[in-house]
């Protein structure tokens, strides 16, 4: 055994001869690696490439370095001045608060009669599951800028304004409604998975806790809830992440256009299709993806460090 | 005999539970209660203005529930596509057609690559799987360009293989798919190696029946990631008889947001049509979803 194992030609032989062997796992997971080439990795792969180039679609791409990024920095004024203000702020928002909220709401669940908890999570749930289409349906006509708009109607009524606003259309209200109505359907798989996370903790841990002094909910939460759903909240934490920083249709659907009012919506998602599909400089606009997801990347990690499960745990 | 017994302990119960709740539970009621009620209340706007009639939809002040509920909707709904060259129809079989196929593929890909992951020793095995896990941060809409791009060299634009195949690299079915399988004991998938079952019988007969709660989720996941999508629909369709159905909704609702109230009847009648598989379908499987999600931890 020691022998063969460690002369790396060996190794190598050893490899081929168990990968053989086992022809039959790669031919099951060949469809699903396949898809996941070409439709995944590919894509991340040639736009950490184009990221480096210049391009238009028509002639081939040229290497210019750095350019992109420095084009980032330096010349792109809506991205700094609009766009990654508007990113942060709706992602801050989002992604931490929208994971306090999930978190809060599954604990409260988990607190109330076994009967009651179906209908609740399928309510909460249920706007997750709406889809893009439905959102900007009931939220387009709820701001509707004219009177039978239920905001302007509600606030009209109570003297709170004068005269009916165009919600959607107005640059200091746009962002907030954004943040709003994607809160509102952000309770989704990541909900689900802290909520299962929550039930399954071993009832047991309660009693000896009960036994050791943690004798109220909240300390139940922090002593032994929390500790034991680690996992759960990291695969949430992750889901969070992504839904916050790849919003970006949503302030286009509520105002009807792409650039969004004053560019008060333009998140960094819609910057991205706006050069890529519409002037076409693929080549920057890929050099601002691969940062995207390289900004998501960072967070994740980050995440691992704070949930990740250690090996002797 | 027995069972009348209970029902009458039950009664008592339910009354005693009723009225010896702690304040707390009531507290955490009311709460959720009224979240509860902000979440759905978009939904029955929807549901209620679907069957509004004209009359209604431009009442002023506006109401949230219908009086004199009518059809009228769906039937302009369907009617609104006379002024565009294409069915509604042609809309409605797209979609279907690319969700079953994709739904299907997507089980039957996802299955037999977490049974791999789970139960098989391969070179390779830990850092596939490691990157399948990173995949989950990864988001289609970050590369939609280079994505573009792939799907236009591979000559799939105006085909259905672009609705279906970037669908199909679906990360999440196969990890929450491979957390579950773990937990099927190796045993039986041994014994049932030395009764002399091949791997595929052993996916199909004894795999399956075990994580069917996992089946469920994901299905609930493929299905919810193509029906109401549009991407494929926006940037890999050039031909209109190729879109979906919500892409056609979209189109109609985006000149909504603009236009205030016009159409409002019609779109909303579409929306619910498009939104009403989607609640079906979670509401059957919810007890499968959250049984999977127990599993979904990353360590």
């Amino acid at each position: 055994m020691e022998r063969t194992v460690k002369r790396p030609r060996g190794k190598a032989k050893n490899t081929l001869r168990e990968m053989r062997a086992n022809y039959i796992a790669y031919l099951f997971i060949a469809p699903f690696m396949l898809c996941f080439a070409v439709f995944v990795l590919g894509p991340v792969l040639s736009a950490t490439l184009l990221a480096f180039t210049s391009y238009d679609s028509v002639q081939a791409p040229q290497f210019i370095g750095f350019g992109n990024f420095i084009k980032m920095l330096t010349q792109d004024v809506v991205l700094m001045k609009y766009v990654i203000p508007n990113t942060i702020v709706f992602a801050v928002v989002v992604g931490p608060i929208g994971y306090a909220l999930q978190f809060l709401l599954a604990w409260l669940i988990t607190q109330i009669p076994k009967h009651a908890k179906k209908g609740y999570i399928m309510a909460i749930y249920t706007p997750s599951i709406a889809g893009g289409v439905l959102i900007s349906v009931v939220w387009a006509v709820f701001f509707s800028s004219d009177r039978l708009g239920y905001l302007n109607d509600l606030l009209l009524n109570m003297g709170i304004i004068q005269t009916a606003q165009a919600w959607t259309q107005d640059k200091a209200y746009l962002l907030l409604i954004m943040i709003l109505v994607t809160l509102w359907g952000s309770m989704g798989v990541g909900f689900l998975s802290l909520f299962a996370g929550m039930q399954n903790v071993d009832r047991q841990l309660y009693e000896a806790g009960k036994i050791d002094g943690v004798n109220s909910s909240l300390k139940e939460l922090f002593y032994i809830t929390i500790p034991s759903m680690k996992p759960q909240m990291l695969f949430s934490a992750v889901m969070a992440i992504v839904g916050a920083l790849k919003a970006g249709s949503i302030g286009v659907q509520l105002s009807g256009k792409n650039p969004t009012p004053d560019y008060a919506g333009q998140l960094i998602q819609t910057h991205i299709e706006d050069y890529g599909f519409a002037r076409f400089e693929l080549g920057y606009a890929t050099a601002l993806s691969f940062t995207l997801m390289l900004g998501i990347f960072i967070l994740t990690r980050i995440c691992f460090r704070f949930l990740g499960t250690k090996e002797d745990e | 005999m027995a069972k009348k017994k209970r029902r009458r302990i039950t009664f008592k119960y339910a009354l005693h539970r009723l009225t010896h709740v702690k304040f707390s539970t009531v507290v955490i009621l009311l709460i959720l209660t009224v979240v509860a009620a902000v979440s759905i209340l978009p939904i029955i706007y929807i549901i209620s203005n679907a069957f509004k009639p004209l009359s209604e939809l431009f009442l002023y002040p506006p109401r949230l529930f219908v009086r004199n509920p009518t059809l009228q909707n769906f039937y302009d709904f369907f009617y609104s596509t006379d002024v565009s060259a294409i069915p509604l129809s042609r809309y409605i079989f797209n979609s279907l057609f690319v969700m079953v196929i994709t739904v299907a593929m997507t089980l039957v890909f996802s299955s037999a690559c977490a049974y791999a992951f789970s139960k098989m020793r391969f070179p390779g095995r830990k850092w596939m799987f490691d990157m399948i896990i990173i995949a989950l941060m990864f988001t289609p809409e970050a590369v939609v360009i280079t994505r573009y791009l792939i799907v236009s060299n591979l000559g799939m634009i105006n085909t259905y293989f672009a609705h279906i195949l970037p669908h199909l690299a679906l990360p999440i079915g196969v990890f929450l798919m491979k957390q579950f399988i773990d937990q099927v004991p190796d045993s039986l998938c041994e014994a049932a190696k030395i009764d002399g079952a091949n791997e595929v019988r052993i996916l199909l007969n004894i795999i399956i029946p075990a994580v069917l709660p996992a089946v469920g989720a994901v299905m609930i996941l493929a299905f919810q990631n193509v029906w109401s999508d549009i991407t494929t629909s926006t940037f890999y369709m050039v031909d209109e008889s190729m879109k979906t159905l919500p892409y056609f909704v979209s189109t109609l609702s985006n000149a909504l947001a603009v236009a205030s109230v016009a159409r409002k009847g019609a779109v909303a009648a579409a929306g619910l049509l498009l939104f009403l598989p989607n609640f079906l379908i979670f509401a059957m499987l919810q007890k499968s979803m959250i049984e999977t999600m127990v599993t979904s931890g990353i360590k």
